[in-house]
């Protein structure tokens, strides 16, 4: 089978939204099964005041365990992390969380660019970064740095994107080498994140 | 446009470590203990901004420069704050620390990483409210000699007092906040008497040593930027400077938990990440 997220190859997985963005992940995220092998990182733009409420809105609908990510904190595989609020969310090579409140990005802290930049210097190759649906361009150049350091990306097909901005920046950014999809299939790919069979 | 599009990522990091190694050797400024993730894109940017092709040719010029050394201080460094910044921490100062800060005669307070201040002045302001300022010395430390100057001088652009004035009002404040500012010429220019009792001193939480015995160090934004290590070495000076029973508040997403001094605090404010000495 020829996977979307090969799971010989994808150690984590960095998702970034904005406007319309918790809609699309009420979608996706029940599609993780609970022994997905890698950790799974979400950040999706939200008023201040909203981003604490995110594990508890989405672990009901979730197999994997929820939690807001913690100061140097080890990601784990099979755990579902959301960016804390007021901060910026950063990945070390040692694949442990930082945070910085260096100013906002796009008028965002935490900013998807910066997630998506260390993770990708981080995993490398082994990265998988997905884009939704999005009002502004943040996210774009963090598309751009995985896709020089030969990891996956995907994109939300912009056609369907509630506010296609952010997944079309994200497109522009990553010269073609974006595989672009509707949620249901991306729902599929994230449903194939199983063990690799021995 | 990312500054580092084009740049090998193995030659960045080489010369990043050579320039920080630099910076130590020659400075005494010691970053080797930094979360590497959040120090390198703050050199990338800053290599953007002044106009550098390559991390050597910043090293080149920052060894052969104080002055630009100070330039690049100002990336390095992450002077970022606001008053009053998460407000429960300042209540929670104002609801169960005064009261039994009250009880000494007098008061030392150490703030660590004070960056232009604005907690520096949050502080001032909520001891004056309960009464405990006059007899109160703070110390308000930072690496950066720029940022403590800014801090000295206490004048903070208008436009960002509107968030402040919300702060303040969510940390209990008890006047109106204008009462202690002076609005001129879109800057607003907070009352000299705030800082009567504060030393503001270059210290350095990497390289330097414990200054005095203190009741409360408040130390919020600080050690995310430091390694395990490094961090273990800054709340050893809390550790040694506090009294006993003396309290450690930190950021909101910071705590003691897994440092090597965590069996020697309790949480005392458990949400607002205040601790106390054993
Ligand atoms: C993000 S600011 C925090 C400001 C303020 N405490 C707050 O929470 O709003 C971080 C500050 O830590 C200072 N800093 C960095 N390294 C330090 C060190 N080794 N010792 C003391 N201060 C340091 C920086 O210069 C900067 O002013």
């Amino acid at each position: 089978m020829n996977a979307i997220l090969d799971p010989h190859r994808v150690q984590a997985l960095v998702i970034g939204g904005s406007a319309g963005g918790i809609e699309a992940l009420l979608q996706l995220l029940p599609a993780l099964p609970a022994d997905c092998p890698i950790p799974v990182v979400v950040l999706v733009h939200l008023p201040d005041g909203h981003y604490s409420l995110l594990p508890d809105v989405f672990a009901p609908h979730v197999a994997l365990p929820v939690k807001e990510a913690d100061e140097k904190e080890a990601l784990s595989p099979g755990t579902l992390y959301f960016a804390p609020p007021g901060y910026h969310l950063l990945i070390e090579r040692n694949r442990t969380f930082s945070l910085s409140t260096e100013p906002p990005v796009h008028y965002s802290r935490p900013a998807i660019d910066v997630l998506f930049e260390t993770a990708a210097d981080a995993y490398g190759p082994t990265l998988a970064a997905l884009l939704l649906t999005g009002a502004n361009e943040d996210g774009a150049a963090g598309l751009a740095q995985v896709t020089r350091h030969g990891g996956t990306v995907l994109v939300q097909d912009p056609a369907e994107a509630r506010i296609p901005t952010m997944p079309l920046a994200g497109l522009r950014a990553t010269g073609g080498q974006a595989i672009v999809l509707p949620l249901a299939s991306l729902a599929l790919a994230l449903r194939a994140l199983r063990p690799e069979e021995r | 446009m990312n500054p580092l599009a084009h740049y090998p990522d193995s030659d960045f990091d080489i010369e990043l470590r050579l320039l920080i190694e630099g910076i130590y050797l020659k400075y005494n400024y010691d970053f080797r203990n930094y979360s590497p993730a959040s120090l390198k894109r703050r050199v990338a940017h800053a290599l953007a901004q002044l106009e550098c092709k390559t991390v050597s040719a910043l090293q080149d010029r920052i060894l052969h420069s104080p002055q630009h050394f100070l330039d690049l201080l100002q990336y390095l460094t992450v002077p970022v704050s606001e008053m009053f910044r998460d407000p429960s921490y300042f209540l929670a100062i104002r609801d169960k620390v005064v009261p039994i800060l009250s009880t000494y005669p007098s008061l030392k307070i150490w703030i660590a990483g004070c960056s232009t201040g604005e907690e520096v002045y949050s502080l001032a302001i909520l001891l004056h409210e309960e009464g405990l300022l006059e007899r109160t010395l703070i110390y308000a430390t930072d690496i950066n000699p720029h940022s403590l100057q800014r801090a000295e001088d206490g004048i903070f652009p208008i436009e960002h007092l509107k968030l402040f004035t919300a702060n303040y009002l969510a940390a209990g404040g008890k006047r109106a906040f204008s009462d202690y500012y002076t609005a001129a010429y879109g800057s607003a220019i907070f009352d000299r008497a705030l800082r009567r009792q504060v030393t503001f001193a270059d210290h350095s939480l990497a390289t330097d040593s414990v200054f005095s015995e203190t009741q409360l160090v408040s130390c919020r934004n600080v050690l995310i930027y430091f390694n395990r290590e490094l961090q273990d070495r800054a709340f050893g000076l809390f550790r040694e400077s506090l009294c006993h029973r003396g309290f450690l508040g930190l950021g909101s997403k910071e705590t003691v938990q897994f440092s090597s001094v965590a069996e020697q605090f309790e949480p005392f404010a458990r949400n607002e990440r205040i601790f106390r000495k054993r």
